[in-house]
């Protein structure tokens, strides 16, 4: 067991997630509290203690399937002995539905079809599970030792189960049967009917999940089940799933940023005296002001100019600074935010009040003045129309943030106005979305800007932006 | 002291008991921190049930639940202790008066050197315990809540790091007091921002999210006896709907019960589109999520 454990913890490390030591100890002390066969509260016994952030729950789901699958109730005895002399294709569990599941491999696929059909009619779990075993045994095509990842398999599987014309099916049954449903009622059978086949999708999943192990290992099969975790998902190439876990993360981390931003303001200096406060103290001491109070200066509220870089190089890391910018500017008093391509407009305007992101970055992307010549990206003519414009509105107050990732398509520089930007702001940061290796390569030109910043920072991933946030003074 | 709980199963039919239904990991987190005598940190979005969760625990162990708000500015003297410095005051006003009147009263005063009103000043009778310091104090089964801790400071978060890993209090002028019983210790977080490694690393961590379907039926059964099983069913169906949508909050559990109320109120068997419409805004509470909701709701009217 304690084996076990380690190669589970181990695992979760390769995962990315940090377990600290006093995780490890608490959860071992844990796992001699709550048996194994209480498989879902063990599971949680062992998320409480290891996981500590709810964005990390799916990673550790994911290992905990992979390495503990095998040792539920149901599995225990089977998989111990009773798959090592097989030929991979018996599976334990196989012979637990019995005469169901020794009728089914003599089914036709119609017959299957039916049943399947049948079972999510009737919400029926264990039918359900059923076949999704013999869905796997007849439609995966697994071979054993066969170095293919599981959504191939998952794919096969699904493909050939048809789901959506199933899900057709269903929907036309539910208005058979009931002689006309209500539009209402219509969406709530088919949010019914879908989460129905969901589950079968995950228990179709679970059962690849649990063959592969089976056949590998579960150390070989949690490696190739390896996801980067939401802080270190690429910014550019972050799929529709995981912008939307991005965007749940992003709100913590700009109040973070507003406490470090207002903080230095707030450190080290001292106000007038605060007669009152002082008066109140010298109470403890019968009388005497023994210790005096100052009024601390109320801290100023920094104001802050986010400009974007939003052409189509950076259109995905765009997209997530917009709604970087609609998540700072409900956290400061002042946010300004700028987009360009090769023009430059102000677009605080459609971020003020609009209480729908998605709504506002429409609006942006097709009522904004950006594009100025061809839409290819100029940061010096961007540059320079900004300073023209809002120039003189930059004040002591104001910490200056620019996103891009400085590829000028060989136009001018123009970084002159970030060196009277930086004269005039509090500070000037850069977050560049692509590695450092690639800066100043091609016609990037960022290091000519850097000159003029405070610091320039590789931004890909929610880590990197922490790490920012963390820099900041 | 024993351990609380028998068995998760236990946990589970005791908040059953007071009306709350755990699933498999909630039952399962808190007969955990009872048994490694740990404190559990609740997190997840508002109205799930996780200050109810604490207080289903108190009532459930039959403890005093001690309940400490935190809100941002929440410091030392509100949280753990505080010297009640004008009963200080005041006995060191008696002194004086002592002193100064003739020797012969003297005896029935209180009397001594500095030392000893020093002494007597910083008694456990001047001293006003605050949430933290008397729960750690009491002597009576204890549930300690710690609600909204994501809302004090980073800075003012560390007070609370000598309470939960050791189950004692430092106080210069009296010592360190030590618990005389380890209490249940919740602390409660809507995430709005990042908590410290150190309290992560000192909790048991609990993600309550919404309730599966059955699950939540079953809440509102509890809750809203009344209520029929159609319509419970229909509530709960057409809120999981709303919940798949993009909304800028979503209904929450504690909404979900509202609104069963007041269906229930009006005397309704089941909701249709237009009642379900007419009664959103006890479901959402921003006006372009109910556009949003009433837009969905509808939108398979045309077709």
């Amino acid at each position: 067991m304690l084996d076990l454990l380690a190669g589970f913890i181990s695992e979760l490390r390769a995962a990315g997630l940090p377990v600290s030591l006093t995780e490890n100890l608490d959860a071992t002390e844990a796992v001699r509290h709550i048996p194994l066969e209480d498989r879902e509260a063990f599971k949680y016994a062992l998320g409480a203690t290891l996981v500590k952030s709810n964005s990390h729950w799916k990673a550790f789901e994911t290992v905990f399937e992979v390495y503990f699958s095998l040792r539920g109730p149901q599995w225990d005895i089977q998989a111990e002995d009773g798959d090592g002399n097989g030929d991979g294709r018996r599976v334990p569990g196989e012979d637990r539905s019995l005469a169901r599941g020794g009728a089914m491999d003599a089914m036709s696929p119609e017959q299957l079809a039916e049943l399947l059909y049948r079972a999510l009619m009737d919400a029926d779990d264990a039918v359900l599970s059923a076949v999704a075993r013999q869905a796997v045994t007849r439609f995966s095509g697994m071979e054993p030792g066969r170095p293919v990842g599981g959504t191939y398999y998952l794919y096969r599987t699904l493909r050939k189960l048809d789901l959506d014309a199933v899900l057709a099916r269903l929907m036309e049954g539910a208005q058979e049967a009931s002689g006309g449903l209500t539009p209402l009622e219509q969406r709530l059978a088919k949010d019914e009917y879908e989460s129905r086949i969901d589950r079968l999708r995950k228990e179709v999943e679970a059962e690849i999940r649990r063959r592969l192990v089976a056949d590998r290992g579960a150390q070989a099969v949690a490696k190739t089940l390896r996801k980067p975790l939401p802080e270190d998902v690429d910014f550019m190439h972050a799929s529709r799933d995981e912008m939307m876990a991005l965007r749940r993360a992003i709100h913590p981390l700009t109040r973070k940023l507003a406490v470090r931003l207002a903080r230095k303001r707030r450190h080290g200096r001292k106000g007038p005296l605060d007669f009152r406060n002082t008066m109140r103290h010298s109470l403890s001491y019968g009388g005497v002001p023994a210790e005096p109070k100052f009024r601390y200066p109320r801290p100023a509220k920094p104001e802050i100019f986010v400009i974007a870089d939003i052409s189509g190089s950076v259109a995905a890391f765009a997209r997530f600074t917009l709604q970087l910018t609609h998540a700072i500017s409900s956290q400061f008093s002042k946010v300004r935010s700028f987009v360009f391509i090769d023009g430059i407009d102000e677009v605080t305007r459609f971020f003020e009040g609009a209480e729908d992101i998605t709504e506002a970055v429409h609006r942006v992307n097709t009522e904004a003045d950006v594009v100025w010549v061809d839409g290819h990206s100029d940061y010096g003519h961007a540059l320079e129309t900004f300073w023209e414009r809002w120039g003189r509105e930059i004040s002591p107050k104001t910490s200056v943030i620019l996103l891009g990732d400085a590829r000028n398509n060989y136009h001018a520089s123009q970084s002159w106005v970030l060196k009277e930007v930086r004269r005039r702001a509090r500070h000037v940061y850069w977050l560049d979305p692509e590695p450092r290796s690639y800066w100043d390569t091609g016609d990037s030109i960022l290091s000519e800007y850097a000159a003029h910043c405070d610091g320039t920072f590789e931004c890909r991933n929610l880590r990197q932006l922490e790490h920012f946030v963390e820099e900041l003074d | 002291m024993g351990p609380r709980f028998e068995s998760v199963p236990a946990v589970r039919e005791g908040l059953a008991s007071v009306s709350y239904l755990a699933d498999e990991g909630i039952a399962g987190v808190v007969y955990l921190a009872d048994r490694l005598g740990k404190p559990v940190l609740i997190e997840g979005p508002a109205g799930v049930g996780k200050t109810e969760l604490a207080k289903s625990v108190a009532a459930m162990t039959q403890s005093r639940l001690i309940r400490l708000q935190c809100y941002e500015g929440l410091d030392e003297s509100k949280a753990l202790y505080e010297w009640n410095y004008k009963k200080q005051l005041l006995r060191i006003q008696a002194q004086r008066v002592v002193e100064s009147g003739d020797g012969a009263t003297a005896s029935s005063a209180p009397s001594g050197s500095w030392s000893d009103l020093e002494e007597d000043i910083f008694s456990e009778d001047f001293l006003l315990t605050r949430p933290l310091l008397e729960a750690i104090r009491a002597t009576d089964p204890v549930v300690l809540l710690v609600d909204e801790v994501d809302r004090v400071e980073v800075e003012t978060e560390a007070l609370l790091l000598e309470v939960l890993s050791d189950y004692q209090v430092s106080i210069p002028e009296l010592g360190t007091v030590a618990a005389t019983q380890l209490p249940l210790v919740f602390l409660t977080s809507n995430n709005t921002r990042e908590l410290s490694e150190a309290l992560k690393r000192r909790c048991l961590y609990l993600h309550i999210d919404y309730p599966e379907l059955e699950r939540e039926k079953a809440i509102v059964m509890t809750r809203v006896p009344e209520i029929s099983d159609h319509l419970a069913d229909q509530i709960v169906r057409i809120v999981r709907s709303l919940r798949s949508l993009e909304l800028k909050k979503h209904p929450s559990v504690s909404e979900t019960l509202d609104w069963a109320r007041t269906l229930v109120l009006l005397g309704a068997e089941s909701i249709g589109a237009e009642q379900a419409q007419d009664t959103l805004h006890i479901l959402l509470k921003y006006r372009t999520d109910i556009e949003k909701a009433t837009k969905e709701l509808s939108v398979a009217e045309g077709a």
